[in-house]
């Protein structure tokens, strides 16, 4: 019995021990991957505070739909100075509750592809889905979105399911930007190519690599991590004609952090490479402010897609339900 | 036999029952509470897309149960017909790991045998003529049930056929029965009395289904009314949504599951203490054979993915995997987090087993009290309540009050222990309830209760039972990741969690790796526990 006290304590000691070193202290909530020891935030943390001589503390849930799902649930008295980690298809959600403040001119140095602009939210780095194919197994992979449609049902894909991941609802977007009012039709001809719809991009990858599909819907930054991790050219990433759909993750101030100077200095700090040359090879994601040190070389062979496609904010979130549905009324068929 | 109403017993069934329904309660008020403010979603659920998933949901679960459930009996026949056969501890121990893997791994060492890439696509290929196309759709779905339950069925039957007193089996010998008449008058009753609630169990947990039927169901048209849930309060935060759709669950399952009561039967058990050691069963050549076959196949069935994950689990690099600090803190959390979950969850389903027991007795030959109910089948429904949906429910309900991270730990065993429970119940109750009704007229007698009986009395016959409650409970636990999405994982690092936050980065020899050293891990606890659990020889 007592040890089983000890036990409750200890881990209660263990999840309220956040050391409080410093006068100032910043709050950023965010995902689970970005906070992991693969991920960027330990050498974020570090970098920010031998600048800002203060405490940062990462707070991290599952994915970015938790992450606005936690914000809304503690409302106006989050404890979150700035929730990082949402994307351009959260961000009218996420701003018509109103806990979110403007920033000032943070996002001056930033670039990213659409010239996506907003007067709360600020990008700290992007990505563009991608079909990745192995190209052992794929030689002739296709050209277009339009060729992925049509092509021989025999050369399966594994994709996601936009209920419950976000590069699902990435394909969705980048076919109903392609196709408009005919992407139900185009549904119904690239079931026939899904192997399967997984729930999460790590249970496609897997099946991916495992070699179950020749294709999978990732991202064009995909075949970096094997070029660089794993030193190997085999899985690449096809670029397609008609474009390319565009992740973009962003940071903003809540109205908590709105009070905290601390705040607007992460900001500032978020795009400036003391962040940004972290991001490429830990989040695997492209910088979109400015970086010190050259990427990766590996980073030059990627696959730069020749136009950008990108709904509106507003239009996700007018639209959601009713192309989630229309996608699922063609695929459950 | 009039017992009296105070039986310490009924107290500890009801302060479980009590525990259970805070837990199961609090997130509904929460979540209810959340709900009310923006209640159109609860209606708005219902739609002609629900009714086809609800009606799939409940086919695939039904089918799953009678792919389980029904070669286990053969395969629990087989193994408790023979004691000595090689390896058949090794083979029970074996037999708890798959509940420990997370969904995933599952699915993928599946996929290395039977999928388009698998080890046996060429065969299958030859067979159906053309390139094999893999298991996806409604096969793939079954395959993989089989392989959680069929285990877990054959380990829990197994559990209902050793609490035939030695006697019975002398006396078949001496009449020289064969195969099937003991089966039809020994075996068949003893199992006959647990398969409701075992069939019941391995339906609830198909119904809950969620990464299986999505991945090897190979798209939309197989979804489970689990990832409605899931879609409600993770995408949309619609909880209203999320409670109507937990209601529908709760209710379809019970529809179910009490019409699988009404197959049961509870038959009498032997009132007369056993003196005789199990060792008299004598199969002929021709049944030993037939018995050998059905425990292999299975074994096969069972080992193949395992085998296959243990493969790729060794391609990993699992020197240095064993020396990273984050490897070795997740493993002690996940230790910790399992057997604290686990000796909750014997606790609660003892009180539970034992309070049905007294209940059960001091009414007699009348209707079952709703009390009684609820300590036997009713508690078995908080397995149909989405881990998710406690998470976020006691989540807003505590909010505003106390440091969420603080509860995280609390709340991840609280809710394995409860999900555990409905599992360590099955396990406990066959042999509880036979030593029971042989002791019960003796401990009335003397005046044996409360904790002295327990010590004395109870706690020598259950201890086996216990330890393969205990085994299962912790291997469940150690494979749960549902509750703390929206908590926040950083104080709850467990190792499964490791494990697919590897593969979410690319990661996936590392992930391979550490479903190996789950797998091994739980096989350790299992072990541990057998051996704690040994019957000391009389």
């Amino acid at each position: 019995m007592r040890s089983l006290v000890y036990v409750f304590t200890s881990a209660l000691a263990l999840a309220a021990a956040h050391p409080a070193m410093a006068e100032g202290k910043l709050t950023v909530y965010t995902y689970e991957s970005f906070t992991s020891e693969w991920g960027p935030g330990p050498q974020v943390e570090k970098a920010f505070e031998a600048e800002c001589g203060c405490d940062l503390e990462f707070v991290s849930v599952a994915d970015g739909v938790a992450l606005l799902s936690r914000v809304k649930l503690e409302g106006a008295s989050t404890k979150a100075d700035i929730v990082l980690g949402l994307d351009t298809n959260l961000t009218a959600e996420a701003k018509a509750t109103g806990l979110f403040a403007p920033h000032g001119a943070a996002s001056n140095d930033v670039k990213v592809p659409g010239d996506w602009k907003d007067d709360i939210f600020v990008p700290y780095d992007y990505g563009y889905f991608a079909v990745v194919y192995d190209t052992e197994k794929l030689k002739n992979p296709p050209k277009s979105l339009k060729e992925l449609v049509e092509g021989n049902p025999e050369e399966k894909i594994a994709i996601q399911d936009p209920r419950t991941s976000t590069p699902g609802l990435g394909l969705l977007l980048w076919v109903k930007s392609v196709y408009g009012d005919k992407a139900p039709e185009a549904w119904a001809k690239l079931k026939g190519r899904v192997l399967t719809v997984t729930p999460g991009w790590s249970e496609a990858y897997g099946l991916f690599t495992k070699g179950e599909a020749p294709m999978v819907l990732s991202y064009t930054t995909s075949p970096a991590y094997h070029m660089v991790a794993e030193n190997t050219e085999r899985y690449q990433a096809a670029p397609f004609e008609e474009g390319h759909y565009v992740q973009i993750e962003v940071a903003g101030i809540t109205t908590t952090g709105a009070k905290n100077p601390l705040a607007e200095k992460f900001m500032a700090f978020m795009t400036g490479p003391g962040f940004q040359d972290v991001v490429p090879e830990t989040n695997w994601m492209l910088p979109a402010g400015k970086t010190d040190k050259p990427l990766n070389p590996a980073f030059d062979k990627l696959v730069k897609p020749a136009k950008t496609l990108l709904f509106s904010a507003d239009e996700v979130a007018a639209n959601r339900k009713a192309w989630v549905d229309e996608w699922l009324g063609v695929m459950s068929k | 036999m009039q017992l009296s109403r105070r039986d310490p017993r009924i107290a500890a069934g009801i302060l479980a029952l009590a525990a259970i329904g805070i837990l199961i309660g609090g997130a509904f008020l929460g979540l209810g509470v959340e709900a009310w403010r923006n209640p159109e979603g609860a209606y708005a659920a219902f739609d002609s897309y629900l009714f086809r998933v609800a009606r799939f949901t409940l086919w695939q679960a039904l089918l799953s149960t009678l792919l389980s459930v029904a070669p286990a009996i053969l395969v629990a026949r087989a193994l408790s017909r023979h004691p000595e056969f090689p390896g058949r501890q090794l083979i029970l121990r074996l037999f708890a790991v798959p509940l420990a893997l997370p969904a995933i791994v599952a699915a993928l060492g599946i996929l290395s045998l039977y999928g388009r890439a698998g080890y046996f696509a060429g065969a299958l290929g030859g067979l159906s003529g053309g390139s094999w196309p893999g298991i996806y759709g409604l096969s793939g779905i079954l395959v993989a049930h089989v392989f959680f339950n069929l285990p877990l069925a054959t380990r829990l039957l197994l559990e209902a056929l050793q609490t035939v007193p030695g006697d019975q089996w002398r006396l078949a010998s001496q009449l020289g029965m064969g195969a099937r008449a003991s089966f039809r008058l020994i075996e068949w009753p003893a199992m006959r009395a647990a398969l409701p609630g075992i069939a019941g169990l391995v339906f609830m947990l198909c119904v809950t289904s969620f990464t299986i039927v999505l991945t090897l169901g190979g798209g939309p048209a197989a979804t489970t009314l689990e990832v409605a849930i899931y879609q409600a309060l993770r995408f949309d935060f619609d909880p209203a949504r999320a409670v109507s759709l937990t209601l529908l669950q709760i209710a379809l399952t019970a529809v179910v599951v009490l019409a699988l009561m009404r197959l049961g039967a509870n038959t009498a058990g032997e009132a007369n203490l056993s003196v005789t050691r199990r060792s008299f069963i004598s199969a002929r050549p021709v049944e030993k054979s037939f018995n050998a076959a059905i425990i292999l196949i299975a074994l096969a069935f069972v080992g193949g993915p395992m085998i296959a994950t243990v493969a790729s689990g060794l391609e990993a690099d699992l020197a240095r995997l064993a020396g990273e600090a984050s490897v070795r803190r997740a493993t002690f959390t996940s230790i910790v987090l399992a057997s604290l979950s686990a000796t909750l969850a014997c606790a609660l389903s003892l009180s539970l087993v034992m309070a049905r027991r007294a209940l059960a007795v001091s009414r007699g030959a009348g209707e079952a009290s709703l009390l009684e109910r609820f300590t036997d089948t009713g508690a078995g429904f908080v397995l149909v309540v989405p881990p998710v949906v406690v998470g976020a429910g006691w989540f807003v309900l505590v909010r505003q009050s106390i440091d969420v991270f603080a509860l995280a730990p609390f709340m991840v065993i609280a809710v394995n222990a409860v999900m555990a429970m409905p599992f360590a119940v099955r396990a406990i109750r066959p042999a509880h309830d036979a030593a029971a009704e042989r002791h019960e007229r003796i401990c009335a007698q003397l005046g044996i209760g409360g904790w002295n009986r327990l010590r004395l009395i109870d706690w020598p016959v259950l201890r086996r039972p216990l330890a393969t409650a205990f085994a299962f409970a912790m291997a469940l636990s150690l494979g749960d990741l549902g509750v703390i999405a929206l908590f926040g994982s950083d104080a709850v690092q467990t190792l499964p969690y490791l494990l697919l936050s590897r593969m979410g980065s690319y990661r996936t020899a590392d992930a391979a790796g550490l479903a190996l050293l789950l797998g091994l891990l739980c096989l350790a606890l299992t072990m541990i526990a057998d051996r704690l659990g040994k019957e000391r020889p009389r």
